[in-house]
């Protein structure tokens, strides 16, 4: 089968790679990019353990094809926090005990990051709402919560 | 003398709830009870934990046993 | 003993060694590891839930230009039945060998058959369906009331009851009777002014950790073999699968990866076993994911059950009698939790007579495997139902009913010895003060509250703590770190040596660098793995004043060790862990501290939670509203993640109490198998779920440690569906109390 060049922006830096038509972005992030903090749970969209975002919007990537990624801006748990500074997000969730196995945690971080992107006030019942489709089966969520509403006023102290 | 205590199970092959064992140690203590029971085969104990005055053990073989000792035999337990 | 103990470290919260890794996504998992001129593995699975495999053809599969190599249950060393001890538990190879590649019989939906290696994903995946196969099918049997039965399909031919009066002559699915009792049970009813009898059913369901199995491996045939795993015990793989290929332990090295999640359903093999064959066959390393979909059909699950309780009590409350029939599903080969099921069923309780009798039964659903507290949440479920029922029999409060019956301190267990001190009491008193007991509920709100209990276990566990010339400390360990036991290393190394938190780093060897250590699960790593670390640091400290004592010329006895200082009793002199550390070449070499022990005096944890749900009287959806998980700790080493455990087992009890069951259709074929239908609890179905920690220590513990892991799925079964119960004014037996069945209940009523 035919390979498609793609050049795309992932985490702020210009990417190239050749995809099988039918790879998945999650596929190409992590067996030819070798991304590999964007987890797979299930590949079909329900747990959230592969959360990129895409332009901005928050997408489960096993549901995008690679192919998609072309001109797009890509962003993963990767360019989230550096050697030297964690992201607030990041650092809240390791204060409240949030992650226990921690394979969720990748999709959380970036899932929380997009919900306080679009809402740096959000209530408790909203948080919960917007981070539903990131399954968690270890903390029963009580931690990672308490980790995005520490997280969303520390933010907005920054700021 | 250590009072041993059989299982339901165990009770099946011993006939009876429990017994009295002179031993120092769990080795001899089994090796007794094996001499005492006929039915009773080396497998079927040592695939047991065993509990010495409440105190729960996989893998004993020295341990030691007192004459006032609690010994029970029990199912082994593994875990999520 | 713990209480007179100040804790310079122990009980802090202290941010997890491993926290930075996990929270940038450099954390490696299962599937994260490539090796260079890696292929990939797939596995072809039975379509039906019970067949004959008349024959297997998969020549065109192996002419396909990018197939690397074919095995089946026949490329394996012949294996001879019987029992095998790969870690805690004796595991017949038999059957292991047939679970992960069937032999002349498939035996549930998704049994494996065949795995085929190729150059890439997708064409392994295509090649499947060039293997020919000719299957004979039979009916499945599919519940363990049906499999019981005289005159039901069998699924092994050579499968006995065992624990039988008479050795029976022949084969059923029936593989173990078990009887546990205790005093006189027909006087126990005869001495009862109220008995209740009632029957309960527990769904099929799945552990639901969010990694798939995933391994990396290369065999070597000369040197070492390799397997990379997603695991909670890489010795217990090591052991599984040398012996599946015949191999010596020490020419096959397991690396634990990071581990997404386990709960059990990762203390077997299933891929393991095959890549490696797959790798010998084919000369590669071998990669083998399994999707979703597959983890459902052919990992865990838990045993679903059939039960019956019987409960005497006087009307004053004192339960006189407590009689219990458990019938497990083991899956398609024997082996179900039903012993530890019958073990802790009524151990919460204090009570003169008591008769269990369990059954393990093989039906065709995959083999289930350890799920958190394994077999207690069933029973408990069934046992704390009609201990409610109880209380609003006789009138009284649920609490006070079990505060007058509670095991403690003295009670003799059915299962063997008497309890040593246990928090059951103080559990139920926390819970009685507690402000979420004293909320009043709203309208279509109901509450419920059930104990539970669950053993820990000891075991092997090794430890090695190596001193590094600057006077930091790497703490080697055996045990995959599925929760944070790595914090929990970290502090009580810290705690014993004196030395910071931030000097001393947990690392999880692979099993060439550390001696045995057993299976992280039965709620043993803190307890045990921490004992070994306990132990491995008083050797070090041992060392330090030796040295010490060497540079001043003093006895070892002269020499005090306070707060990771060596002091002079007979003197002024101080040398700090560091110093020593740093003159360690010419005081004799390095420093390094072994732990390697077989763990005894496990002990056990007893928990109360409290549920208020509402449901919504149309739909018959249940919302919880509010939660609390109260739970013994003996000591919380990081009480952080031992809330985390708390919170965490009672949200997985709330799904099954609420949601999750494998559903199956007429031809055994699981209809359910992903998240969007087999639905684990999200952040939008819960509350916070409070937690009260109470510590009432283990006797045997240096720090007074009990397990706790896994007694906080016990009790939300009951709590819940009582809660549920008490909204709709109809008792719910049978799990999951799901919209449809709740609907139901309320309209039959109406």
């Amino acid at each position: 089968m035919t390979k498609t060049h793609v050049t795309t922006t992932i985490n702020g830096e210009v990417t190239e790679f050749l995809c099988e038509p039918g790879a998945t972005l999650l596929a190409v992030l992590r067996n030819e990019l070798q991304l590999t903090g964007t987890k797979e749970g299930c590949g079909t969209g329900d747990c959230g353990a592969c959360s990129v975002t895409l332009n901005g919007r928050l997408v489960c990537s096993c549901l995008v094809l690679g192919v998609e990624a072309e001109g797009a801006e890509i962003g993963t748990v990767e360019g989230i926090g550096g050697i030297d500074k964690l992201h607030i997000i990041q650092e809240k969730f390791l204060e409240h005990a949030a992650l226990q196995c921690g394979i969720c945690t990748p999709g959380l971080i970036v899932s929380t990051k997009a919900l306080l992107a679009e809402n740096p006030e959000p209530t408790e019942k909203e948080a919960r709402y917007y981070l539903a489709g990131n399954l968690c089966r270890c903390t029963g969520y009580d931690k990672i919560i308490r980790a995005v509403m520490d997280s969303a006023e520390a933010m907005r102290g920054d700021a | 003398m250590a009072n041993v205590i059989f299982s339901s199970e165990l009770q099946r092959l011993t006939g009876e709830e429990h017994t009295c064992v002179i031993a120092t140690n769990y080795r001899d203590l089994v090796a007794e009870l094996l001499n005492r029971y006929e039915k009773l085969t080396e497998d079927e104990i040592l695939n047991m934990a065993v509990s010495i005055d409440g105190e729960i053990i996989h893998d004993p073989l020295l341990e030691a046993v007192s004459p006032e000792s609690e010994v029970h035999f029990l199912f082994r337990i593994s875990g999520g | 003993m713990s209480e007179a103990r100040e804790y310079k470290y122990i009980g802090r919260r202290t941010i997890r060694p491993d926290g930075f890794d996990k929270v940038t996504g450099r954390a490696n998992y299962g599937a994260d590891l490539s090796l260079p001129g890696m292929i990939w593995g797939k596995i072809l699975r039975s379509p039906y839930a019970h067949a004959v495999i008349k024959s297997i053809d998969s020549s065109k599969a192996e002419a396909h230009p990018d197939v690397m190599a074919v095995v089946t249950y026949q490329d394996y060393p012949a294996v001879s039945s019987g029992g095998f001890e790969p870690g805690d538990g004796p595991t017949d190879l038999c059957d292991l060998a047939r679970n992960i590649l069937a032999d002349d019989k498939a035996l549930y939906h998704g049994h494996a058959i065949a795995a085929i290696a190729a150059r890439t994903e997708a064409a392994a995946e295509e090649a499947l369906s060039l293997i020919d196969i000719d299957y004979e099918v039979l009916p499945p049997v599919m519940d363990v009331a049906d499999a019981m039965q005289p005159g039901s399909p069998v699924l092994h031919e050579d499968l006995f009851t065992k624990g039988l009066a008479e050795q029976p002559e022949k084969a059923s699915n029936i593989a173990t009777r078990m009887e546990l009792k205790k005093g006189d049970i027909e006087a126990g009813f005869a001495a009862a002014e109220v008995i209740i009898e009632r029957d309960f059913y527990t769904p099929t369901v799945h552990q639901g950790y969010i990694e798939p199995h995933a391994t990396t491996v290369r065999y070597d045939e000369d040197g070492q073999s390799m397997i990379w795993c997603s695991t909670q015990g890489h010795f217990d793989v090591r052991a599984s699968t040398a012996k599946l290929l015949s191999m010596d332990l020490g020419k096959l090295k397991v690396i634990a990866s990071e581990i997404g999640g386990g709960f059990g359903g990762k203390t077997t093999v299933y891929l393991e076993p095959v890549a490696l064959m797959l790798s010998k066959k084919s000369g590669r390393p071998v990669k083998m994911v399994m999707t979703r979909d597959e983890v459902f059909r052919a990992s865990g699950p838990g045993s679903a059950t059939r039960s019956t309780v019987k409960i005497g009590a006087k009307k004053d409350g004192t339960i006189t009698a407590m009689q219990a029939k458990l019938c497990f599903e083991a899956g398609a080969f024997k082996g179900s939790p039903m012993g530890p099921g019958c073990m802790t069923v009524f151990t919460p309780y204090d009570v003169e007579n008591i008769y269990i009798e369990g059954y393990d039964v093989v039906v065709n659903k995959p083999k289930v495997a350890a799920y958190r507290a394994p077999g207690a949440p069933q029973a408990e479920f069934a046992a704390e139902m009609v201990i409610n029922e109880l209380a609003d029999e006789l009138n009284i409060d649920p609490i006070e009913l079990r505060l007058q019956n509670a095991a403690k301190e003295g009670t003799q267990t059915v299962y063997g010895p008497k309890l040593k001190a246990v928090g059951l009491v103080e559990c139920l008193e926390a819970a009685k003060n507690s402000p979420h007991y004293k909320q009043a509920l709203a309208e279509n709100q109901g509450r419920g509250l059930a104990a539970g209990f669950w053993f820990n276990i000891g075991g092997q566990s090794s430890v090695i703590i190596n001193m590094n010339p600057d006077g930091t400390g790497t703490i080697v360990e055996g045990n995959p770190d599925i929760g944070g036991s790595r914090a929990s290393m970290q502090l009580m190394a810290a705690e014993e040596l004196g030395i910071d938190v931030s000097k001393l780093n947990p690392i999880v060897a692979d099993t060439e660098h550390v001696p045995y250590s057993a299976t992280t699960g039965g709620s043993r790593t803190t307890f045990a793995t921490g004992m070994a670390v306990i132990e491995a640091a008083q050797d070090v400290v041992r060392q330090m004043k030796e040295r010490a004592a060497a540079v001043w010329n003093v006895t070892v006895e002269q020499v005090d060790w306070s707060d990771g200082v060596a002091i002079n009793t007979a003197g002024e002199d101080r040398l700090t862990a560091a110093e020593i550390c740093q003159g360690a070449d010419r005081t004799g070499g390095q420093i390094s501290g072994r732990g390697n022990i077989n763990a005894r005096g496990a002990g056990p944890s007893f928990a109360v939670h409290l549920c208020d749900v509402e449901v919504d009287m149309e739909t018959g959806k249940t919302a919880v509203v509010r939660y609390t998980a109260i739970q013994d700790a003996g000591k919380a080493i990081h009480p952080g993640y031992v809330e985390g455990q708390y919170q965490g087992g009672a949200v997985q009890g709330i799904g099954w109490a609420l949601n999750e069951e494998y559903i199956y259709n007429e031809d055994g074929v699981m209809e359910n198998a992903g998240f969007l239908d087999y639905r684990i609890p999200l952040a939008s179905d819960l509350p916070m779920i409070d937690t009260i920690i109470v510590e009432v220590p283990n006797a045997f513990h240096p720090f007074g440690v009990r397990g706790v892991g896994e007694t906080g799925i016990v009790p939300p079964l009951a709590a819940v569906a009582t809660a549920v119960s008490d909204a709709i004014g109809v008792r719910m037996t049978n799990l999951p109390c799901s919209p449809p069945r709740v609907l139901k209940a309320i309209q039959d009523t109406a």
